[in-house]
């Protein structure tokens, strides 16, 4: 295809950035924003105190009151919460209102044990999808776009909670749920989708999966990737848009603070402006807790504003971010966070170095024309850990001779370590041999254990 | 005077040469000639068959990762210095041997080398100064 055309063709199809009567709160002065978080705030530590028994128990060990917080910045007083005490107080440990004033209960799929649970009240669910709305529009979206939600609709909150925010905005919903990849790109081709709601990996995997089937994905109506609930890299981005002239834009949520919505990419794609009305973000450290300078990288902490159900304070997300200092060139006055690349939870311990299993993805990303599939084994050998990058053959990556495939071993293998300074073996395997996941991919194989 | 070799990416474990052969065989394309390359981890399955395109269509389709290649085919008489007298009109030249592999064709006493060169069009010149011949496409079919 002749590259010009196509660069103008995805100019044609984006949307300019406009303002849209769904984005009004992302544009409220800031003093007004911040006068709304305090009352907000206020509330919802006294909601928080009066009706859950851990988070009393745990202001009256700190001698605290809500009274005590006078200020956004005495939010810092206040306990954080963790994974772990959703789980210790499974099921509803956590709740607020009485069971009467629940309208929705959603679980996080639980790898160990027990799943988290979360509820929702009707003012709750309300808010979720006005923040999903926002967040459509965010990325320009409007009235007459078709939105295919391809996230699982179920206990998880992405399906439902991508669903209604779609119809919010009054966007004609096609919820397909997960799964069936060849129906998707049927109905994406005849019904004339423009955008898709989905993980990234999957949407690599439909594009595979058209490729197949002769479907070419640049010319269906398709303009928006609202893509979430995986880390993925700047460099997937490209790839994404590059060969399927679509926008793909980042959404950020998590279940345990409302799902998907917390934040979202506007049109500039340079940052998450997060939904700050209804969610406090704050950067600490993740050692000690302490907040970091403006601008500088920690774990994200979430304080629900205005959530009824199943209030959290001080909630340590595990994502690993930055704010923005500069003011986004769209105008919103709410703030952003870097793209996050990485989780704590992510991080693997490989001979005592930290890896992120998204640095292995750069590099693949780095070595020219490969966005390969692969999966990360660790085992250990004689006492020593191994790392081993099973990555799929591209036909770019395919040479026909067997110096050329070693080369190609070879530099993947020295370019993952300099950046990730742990030797790594490069296997190289037939295509489609890795499982493709519907939902989260499925990046690490962990066999140290066994 | 080039003819197309099917190259196919294989990993080194039990059953992955089968598969795609048995593709060629459902798709009623007939191999004329077959190498294998192998390292630790993966191999490089190499064909000449009677259709290349047919081939290569019903190999991608079952999801295999396919490269055609042009290949020279040599015909030499199949006896003592058949392959030497072949090397020797490249002597001296620049041209060098990436890979190659040898079959009897079944042609009158002859076998057919399967030559990839870095430089085929002066292998090609120097070989038929040489008066040895070289086998097109039609004659695999």
């Amino acid at each position: 295809m002749n590259s010009r055309s196509t660069v103008s063709n995805l100019e044609a199809k984006t949307t300019r950035a406009c303002f849209s009567p769904a984005s009004a709160l992302d544009f409220v002065p800031r003093r007004e924003l911040q006068q709304l978080q305090l009352s907000r705030l206020q509330a919802v530590v006294a909601l928080s105190y009066e009706n859950v028994a851990l988070f009393r128990a745990r202001m009256l060990e700190r001698g605290l009151m809500p009274e005590d917080i006078q200020s956004l910045q005495d939010i810092a007083k206040l306990p954080f919460t963790v994974k772990t005490d959703l789980r210790d107080t499974y099921p509803f440990g956590l709740f607020a209102v009485p069971m009467k004033d629940v309208v929705r209960l959603h679980a996080s799929s639980g790898t160990t044990g027990k799943p988290i649970v979360v509820a929702y009240t009707k003012a709750d669910l309300d808010v979720w999808t006005s923040v999903v709305s926002r967040s459509f529009s965010a990325c320009g979206l409007h009235e007459g776009d078709i939105v295919q939600v391809a996230y699982g609709y179920g206990l998880f909150t992405g399906g439902l909670g991508a669903h209604y925010g779609a119809e919010k905005l009054g966007a004609a919903v096609v919820p397909s749920s997960v799964g069936n990849t060849d129906r998707q790109i049927m109905l994406m081709s005849d019904f004339g989708t423009t955008a898709i709601c989905c993980t990234p990996t999957y949407f690599l995997h439909m594009m595979e999966r058209a490729g197949a089937m002769g479907v070419d994905v640049r010319k269906l109506s398709l303009r928006a990737g609202i893509f979430g609930a995986e880390p993925w890299t700047e460099g997937m981005r490209q790839h994404i848009q590059q060969h399927s002239n679509i926008k793909a834009f980042d959404i950020y949520g998590l279940s345990e603070i409302i799902g998907p919505g917390i934040g979202m990419e506007c049109v500039c794609q340079n940052g998450l402006h997060i939904f700050e009305d209804h969610f406090y973000p704050e950067i600490v450290d993740p050692e000690t807790g302490e907040l970091m300078p403006e601008g500088e990288e920690g774990e994200l902490v979430l304080t629900t504003l205005s959530k009824q159900a199943m209030p959290l304070l001080r909630y340590r997300t595990r994502d690993i971010t930055a704010f923005y200092t500069e003011a986004c060139e769209c105008g919103r006055t709410i703030r952003r966070i870097r793209r996050i690349g990485q989780r704590c939870d992510d991080m693997l311990i490989i001979r005592g170095i930290n890896v992120f299993p998204s640095q292995v993805e750069s590099v693949l990303l780095a070595v020219e024309g490969t966005l390969p599939h692969y999966q990360i084994i660790l085992t250990r050998e004689h006492g020593l850990d191994q790392m081993e990058v099973q990555v799929e053959v591209t036909p770019e990556l395919f040479s026909d001779t067997v110096g050329g495939l070693e080369a190609m071993e070879r530099t993947l293998a020295h370019a993952m370590e300099r950046v990730l300074q742990v030797k790594v073996r490069i296997t190289l395997v037939e295509p489609r041999t890795i499982q493709r996941s519907e939902g989260k991919a499925k990046r690490v194989i962990d066999r140290r254990q066994s | 005077m080039k003819i197309t070799q099917l190259s196919v990416f294989v990993e080194n474990a039990p059953g992955h040469v089968l598969a795609p052969c048995r593709v060629l065989a459902n798709a009623g394309v007939n191999l004329r000639a077959l190498s294998l390359a192998d390292t630790k981890t993966f191999g490089i399955l190499r064909m000449i068959v009677s259709d290349w395109r047919q081939g290569a269509k019903a190999l991608e389709e079952a999801g295999f990762l396919v490269k055609a290649t042009e290949v020279l085919a040599v015909e030499v008489p199949d006896r003592p210095a058949g392959l030497s007298q072949v090397l020797a009109a490249l002597h001296g030249s620049s041209v060098n041997i990436e890979y190659m592999y040898a079959f009897p064709f079944g042609r009158g006493g002859k076998a057919t080398l399967i030559f990839r060169f870095d430089k085929p069009d002066v292998a090609i010149a120097n070989l038929q100064a040489a008066g040895i011949s070289l086998i097109s496409h039609s004659e695999l079919e």
